[in-house]
C-alpha cells in the first residue's frame, strides 16, 4: 500500500486525522498529498532563499547589475522553478481524472442539509442511503454530483479533492479507497446555517455489491 | 488654442521671478483651503483632507473588521463554539470578509493614491475634486448602511462571495443579501469615480516635460491600478444589479429552473474578484518602489522591468479568474490554462521582488521603521506568494479549495501585500501628514507584536485546512484533532490586535505629542517632499517642471516656495492647476477647478434616499428618488458652466496658455472617456452574460419568442435610423439645431423602445434569456435618456450664450455620449437580431 509509506512519519508529528488530506486513503488522495509534500520542500528552500539574499542586502553597498535581478532571478529563474511545478501538477491532474474505463458508478444527491447517495445493488436495482455512501475498496468508483437546492461541495479528504454539487448540473469525481473501512466526508461549499453539520461517511466494502442489512436502505 | 503651438520645450520655460514665500502661501491659502468648522468639512473637496480621511475611515473600519475577526477565532477556540449561534456567526464572517474588502482595503488605497498622487506628480489637485468628495461620501453612505444592517441583526450572511443560489430570494429571504448587494455597489461608485480621476490625474496633469518614462513608479502602479479598476469593477456591479433585481422582480438570471445559471454569478464575481487582489497589491507595491530606494541611498534598480512587469500583471490578472472555480467541474484542459495563467502571474511578481532586493544590494539599506515593515513584508508576502502557486495547481488546490489553507493564504497575500506595506508607509509619510516625528520605540515594539501575533495565527492555518477543516463553519464536534491548532491560531490573533492597536496608538502619539520634524526627513528626491510639512491644501506654491526632476527635494523646496515655478499663487482668485498632454508632458492648458461646496454630499445623499427605498422594497418611490439625483447632476454639471473670466493665463513671463474651457481635450473630456472605458465593460458583462446562459448554460432551453416579427423589425429600424442620425447631428457640428435635432431623435428613439418593450419582449421571469434581454433593452434605454438630457443641457447652453465659436462647453461630451450610445444600440440590436434569426 502506497498510502502507508506516508502514514508512518505523519503520524508522528500529528497530521492523521479523520479528515486529514495528509492521511490519504486512496491512490488519488495519495498523488495529492506526494505532490503538497514536494511543493512544501520546495517551498521551504525558496523562502530560506529569499531570507538569506535580503540578509545579504544589508551591508556594503554593491555594484550589483539590473539584469541579473529583473532578467536572471525575476525571469528565468522562478520560470524554471514555476514550469516544473505546472508540469508536475497536470502530469497528476491527468492521471487522477475520471476516464472512460467502465469504473463503478454512484450518485450523490446534496440538499440542505444532508447527502442521499444512490449505489446499485447486485440486481441492478438503485438502492438509496442517507448519509452513507457505498463504494467498493480497491478500485476507482465515479461519484456523480449534484444539488437539490444550493451549492454545496463533496469532499472526502482522505480520498480525493472535491467537487462541487451545483443545481442543475451533474459533476463526475473519482475517487478510490485503498482498504475496506469507513472515511469521512464533509460539505466543503457553504451553504447556509446547517453547513458545518453536513457530514457524511463513505463506506468501503471488499464484496461489491454489499450486502446491506435491510435497515440501512433508505426508501 | 493658438499660443499652445507656440510652447517652448519645456526645459527652456523661463523660471517666474521669486516672490516672499509668505505672500505667496497666504494667497493660495485664501482659495484653496478648506471652509471653516464642521461646515468646512462637509463642503471640502481638497485631495489632502479628502486623501486622508478615505485613510482614517478606512482605519475605522478595518478596526471593526477586526473586532469582528476576533469575535471567529473566540468562536473556534474551542470545537463546540463558545457563544455564537450560527446565523449571527454566519453574519459575522461575511461582514469580516466585506468589510475588510470593500470597506478597508479598497478605500485605503483609493485615500492613499488621492492623497499621493497630486504631491507626487507636481500638481495641486486630482483633476475632478468634486467627485473625489462624491466617492468619500458614498464610501461611507454605503458602509454605514451595512454597518447600521449589522447592530440590527440583519447584515449579509451568504458569504463575501455571495454565491447564488444561497444569496437569491428562496434560499435568502430577508433584506440580508439586499444590504450587500446595494450597500457594496453603493461604495463602489466611489471606486469608479476614483479610477477616473487617478487615470485621468496621471495622464493629464504630471509636471510639464515628466514624460511617462519619467513618472515615479507609484504613479506607474497607480495608473495600472486604475486601468484594472475601470475594466474589474464593473462586472462585479453588473453582477449585483443582476442579482438585485432577481431578488426584488423575479427575473431568473441564476435560477437554473428556469435557465439561469449560479456559475453565471461566479465568473461575473471572479472576474472583478480575481484582478481585485491585484488591485489591492499594485499600489501596496507602488509604495515599496518609493520606500527601498530612498531608504537604501540609492536608486531604484530595474525601472524599465518594474514597468513592463506592472502591465504583465494588469494583462495576466484578468486571464486567471477561474482558479476560485476549479472545483465547480469545469474540464480540465480549460482548467490547465486557466493553471498556466494562475502560475505565470508569478514570474511579474517575481520580477518585482528580486529587483527590490537589487536595489537593496545596490544601496546601504537602513533600518529606519518603515524597512522593518519592509522586511516584515517580504517574509510574509513571500510565503503567501508560495502557496499562492500551490493554490495554482490544479489536483493540489482540489484538496486545499474551501478550507482553512485559502484562509492562512489570503490573510499572507492581503497582510503580507498590502497591510505590511501600508504600515510601511504610514511611518515613511506621517511627517508629511503631520509636520511631526515619530516618538522613538513604541513603533518598533508594535511591528514584533503584529510580526508574532501573525505568523502565529496563520502560519498553522495551513495545516489546520490540510487537515480537512473547512472554511466557514462554527462548531467542530467531531475532530477533537482540530482544537489545539485552532486554539493556537486564536491566541496569537489576540497578539496580532494587541499589535495592531499598538500601531495606531503610536500614529496617535506622532500627530500630537511628537516634536517638529525637519521638512523632507527622509531626503527622499520625489516632489511629495517638495513642500511644506504638514503639506498646504494647494501643495507647491508654484508648480515644478522637468527640471526639478532627480534633485534632492532639499533643493527644490525653497524655490517652489518662493515661486520659481510656473503657475505661482491664485492671482485670479480661483483654483488653478497645469494640465499637460499625454505622452510628453508639454504645456497644454490651464484647469480651473471648483471650489469648496456641499453639491457632493447633497448628491451622495439623495443616492443613499434611493438605496434606502429599494432596501425597503419601496420600488416606485425608489423611482421617484432617481429624480433629485437627476437635478442634483444638472446642477452638478452647470457647475462646470464657463465664468466671466475666460482669458489666458501667464505661467511663466514668456508663457501664456488658455484656460480649459478653450481646450479641445479638457480633463472632463478624458474623464468621460475613462469612465466610458469602465461603462463598455459593463455593456461587455452583460453580453457575456447572455451568451453564457444561451450557449454554456446546461438548463431548459428558452419558450418560444412571442413577438411579431414585422413589427420588430419596424421599431428596431426606427431605433437604429434615429440613434444613426443623432450621431450625425452631433458630429455635424456644435449647432442649436443640431442640439434639439439630437434631443427629439434620441426622445424618439426611446419612446420607440419602450413601446417595443412593453408590447414585443417575451417576459422577463420567463427565462433567463428573456430577462437578460430585458436587461440590456434597459441599458440602451438609459443611455438614450442621457443622451436626450445631455442634449437638452447643451440646448440650454446654447440659450444661455455658452456655447460660442471657441468655447465648446458640453458639446464635446454630448457627441461622445452620443457615439457611445449609438455604438451600444446597434451592438445589442445586433446581438438580439442575430439570436432571434437563429433560433
Amino acid at each position: 500500500m502506497r498510502g502507508g509509506v506516508l502514514i508512518a512519519p505523519v503520524a508522528l508529528i500529528g497530521c492523521s486525522g479523520p479528515l486529514s488530506t495528509l492521511q490519504p486513503g486512496g491512490a488519488t488522495a495519495t498523488e495529492i498529498a506526494w505532490l503538497w509534500w514536494v511543493m512544501l520542500a520546495g517551498a521551504v528552500a525558496l523562502t530560506m532563499m529569499m531570507v538569506v539574499l535580503i540578509a545579504m542586502a544589508f551591508g556594503a553597498p554593491r555594484d550589483t547589475g539590473a539584469r541579473v535581478w529583473t532578467h536572471g532571478m525575476g525571469l528565468a529563474f522562478s520560470l524554471v522553478v514555476l514550469s516544473a511545478t505546472l508540469g508536475a501538477g497536470l502530469w497528476v491532474g491527468e492521471r487522477i481524472l475520471p476516464r472512460d474505463d467502465g469504473a463503478v458508478e454512484v450518485r450523490a444527491r446534496a440538499f440542505q442539509w444532508g447527502w442521499r447517495f444512490t449505489h446499485t445493488d447486485s440486481d441492478g436495482n438503485p438502492v438509496e442511503t442517507d448519509g452513507l455512501l457505498h463504494i467498493p475498496a480497491g478500485q476507482p468508483v465515479d461519484v456523480l454530483i449534484t444539488s437539490e437546492d444550493v451549492i454545496h461541495s463533496f469532499w472526502v479528504p482522505r480520498l480525493a479533492g472535491k467537487l462541487d454539487a451545483i443545481p442543475g448540473r451533474t459533476n463526475r469525481a473519482r475517487i478510490s479507497a485503498d482498504a475496506p473501512g469507513t472515511y469521512a466526508g464533509l460539505c466543503a461549499e457553504f451553504c447556509g446555517l446547517g453547513h458545518a453539520r453536513m457530514r457524511f461517511d463513505v463506506q468501503a466494502h471488499d464484496t461489491w455489491p454489499p450486502a446491506l442489512p435491510d435497515e440501512s436502505e433508505a426508501p | 488654442m493658438s499660443d499652445t503651438s507656440l510652447t517652448p520645450r519645456t526645459g527652456t520655460i523661463a523660471p517666474n521671478p521669486p516672490r516672499r514665500a509668505l505672500a505667496l502661501h497666504r494667497e493660495l491659502q485664501s482659495v484653496w483651503a478648506n471652509d471653516r468648522g464642521l461646515w468646512g468639512q462637509m463642503t471640502a473637496v481638497s485631495h489632502t483632507t479628502l486623501g486622508l480621511r478615505f485613510m482614517a475611515t478606512a482605519i475605522i473600519f478595518f478596526a471593526i473588521g477586526g473586532i469582528l475577526s476576533m469575535l471567529i477565532r473566540a468562536q473556534l477556540a474551542s470545537h463546540q463554539g463558545a457563544f455564537l449561534d450560527t446565523e449571527l456567526y454566519n453574519q459575522i464572517f461575511t461582514m469580516h470578509g466585506s468589510i475588510m474588502m470593500f470597506l478597508f482595503a479598497i478605500p485605503m488605497l483609493e485615500g492613499l493614491a488621492i492623497w499621493l498622487l497630486p504631491k507626487m506628480l507636481g500638481t495641486r489637485d486630482m483633476a475632478f475634486p468634486r467627485l473625489t468628495a462624491l466617492g468619500y461620501w458614498c464610501y461611507l453612505f454605503g458602509g454605514l448602511i451595512m454597518l447600521t444592517a449589522l447592530l440590527f441583526g440583519v447584515a449579509p450572511r451568504d458569504g463575501w462571495f455571495m454565491y447564488t443560489p444561497l444569496s437569491s430570494a428562496a434560499y435568502s429571504p430577508g433584506i440580508n443579501a439586499d444590504v450587500w448587494l446595494l450597500g457594496v455597489t453603493f461604495v463602489e461608485i466611489s471606486a469608479i469615480a476614483a479610477a477616473v480621476e487617478i487615470t485621468v490625474t496621471i495622464l493629464r496633469q504630471r509636471a510639464p516635460g515628466m514624460k511617462l518614462t519619467q513618472m515615479p513608479l507609484f504613479a506607474w502602479y497607480m495608473l495600472g491600478t486604475s486601468a484594472m479598476m475601470l475594466v474589474g469593477f464593473p462586472p462585479l456591479i453588473a453582477g449585483s444589479v443582476l442579482l438585485e433585481i432577481e431578488r426584488a422582480f423575479d427575473w431568473p438570471f441564476f435560477d437554473p429552473a428556469r435557465g439561469g445559471d449560479p456559475l453565471l454569478w461566479q465568473h461575473l464575481f471572479w472576474l472583478f474578484g480575481h484582478p481585485e487582489v491585484y488591485i489591492i497589491f499594485l499600489p501596496a507595491a507602488g509604495v515599496m518602489s518609493m520606500m527601498i530606494p530612498v531608504l537604501c541611498r540609492t536608486t531604484i534598480l530595474g525601472y524599465g522591468a518594474i514597468v513592463a512587469a506592472i502591465l504583465g500583471l494588469v494583462f495576466l490578472s484578468f486571464g486567471l479568474w477561474v482558479h476560485h472555480m476549479f472545483t465547480v467541474g469545469i474540464p480540465h484542459m480549460a482548467l490547465a490554462f486557466f493553471s498556466a495563467a494562475s502560475v505565470l502571474v508569478a514570474v511579474p511578481t517575481a520580477v518585482q521582488v528580486f529587483a527590490w532586493i537589487g536595489t537593496m544590494w545596490k544601496g546601504s539599506p537602513q533600518l529606519h521603521l518603515p524597512m522593518y515593515h519592509i522586511l516584515g513584508f517580504f517574509l510574509t508576502f513571500v510565503m503567501g506568494g508560495l502557496t499562492g502557486v500551490m493554490l495554482a495547481i490544479v489536483p493540489f488546490n482540489w484538496q486545499a479549495h474551501d478550507t482553512a489553507f485559502v484562509t492562512a493564504h489570503l490573510h499572507y497575500v492581503l497582510i503580507g501585500g498590502f497591510v505590511f506595506p501600508m504600515m510601511a508607509a504610514a511611518t515613511y509619510w506621517m511627517p508629511l501628514i503631520t509636520g511631526r516625528r515619530r516618538v522613538k520605540g513604541l513603533g518598533e515594539a508594535a511591528f514584533w507584536v503584529i510580526l508574532i501575533g501573525f505568523h502565529g495565527t496563520f502560519f498553522i492555518m495551513h495545516l489546520t485546512g490540510l487537515m480537512g477543516m473547512p472554511r466557514r463553519i462554527d462548531v467542530y464536534p467531531d475532530n477533537p484533532e482540530w482544537v489545539w491548532l485552532n486554539l493556537t491560531s486564536s491566541i496569537f490573533s489576540f497578539v496580532l490586535t494587541i499589535g495592531f492597536a499598538m500601531f495606531v496608538l503610536d500614529l496617535i502619539l506622532q500627530a500630537t505629542l511628537g516634536k517638529r520634524e525637519s521638512r523632507n526627513p527622509w531626503r527622499a528626491p520625489t516632489f511629495d517632499w517638495a513642500m511644506p510639512i504638514p503639506s498646504p491644501n494647494y501643495n507647491f506654491a508654484s508648480l515644478p517642471t522637468a527640471r526639478h526632476l532627480d534633485r534632492d527635494a532639499d533643493e527644490v523646496i525653497l524655490p517652489l516656495a518662493r515661486g520659481e515655478g510656473i503657475l505661482p499663487g491664485a492671482p485670479n482668485g480661483r483654483r488653478e492647476l497645469l494640465v499637460t498632454r499625454v505622452g510628453d508632458a508639454q504645456p497644454d492648458h490651464v484647469g480651473v477647478l471648483p471650489g469648496n461646496t456641499a453639491l457632493p454630499l447633497a448628491l451622495s445623499a439623495s443616492i443613499g434616499v434611493f438605496v434606502l427605498l429599494m432596501l425597503a422594497s419601496l420600488y416606485a418611490l425608489a423611482g421617484i428618488a432617481l429624480v433629485p439625483v437627476a437635478v442634483l447632476i444638472w446642477v452638478w454639471v452647470r457647475g462646470m458652466a464657463p465664468g466671466d473670466n475666460l482669458a489666458s493665463v501667464a505661467v511663466t513671463p514668456g508663457l501664456r496658455l488658455p484656460v480649459h474651457h478653450h481646450a479641445r481635450a479638457s480633463l472632463g473630456q478624458s474623464g468621460l472617456v475613462a469612465f466610458l472605458v469602465a461603462n463598455g465593460t459593463l455593456f461587455a458583462s452583460l453580453l457575456f452574460g447572455l451568451a453564457f446562459v444561451s450557449v454554456v448554460t446546461p438548463g431548459p432551453e428558452a419558450p418560444i419568442s412571442t413577438f411579431t416579427p414585422r413589427t420588430t423589425a419596424i421599431a428596431l429600424g426606427l431605433v437604429t435610423l434615429a440613434v444613426g442620425l443623432a450621431s450625425a447631428c452631433v458630429a455635424w457640428s456644435g449647432r442649436h439645431g443640431a442640439a434639439m435635432l439630437a434631443l427629439l431623435l434620441n426622445l424618439g428613439a426611446l419612446v420607440v423602445l419602450v413601446w417595443m418593450a412593453a408590447t414585443q419582449l417575451d417576459d422577463p421571469t420567463r427565462h433567463a434569456r428573456d430577462a437578460l434581454r430585458a436587461v440590456m433593452a434597459g441599458y440602451v434605454g438609459l443611455h438614450l435618456l442621457v443622451a436626450a438630457g445631455m442634449a437638452a443641457f447643451a440646448l440650454d447652453q446654447f440659450r444661455r450664450g455658452e456655447i460660442t465659436v471657441d468655447v465648446t462647453g458640453a458639446w464635446p461630451a454630448l457627441r461622445l455620449w452620443q457615439r457611445y450610445t449609438s455604438v451600444t444600440t446597434l451592438v445589442t440590436i445586433g446581438v438580439l437580431t442575430a439570436q432571434a434569426v437563429m433560433s
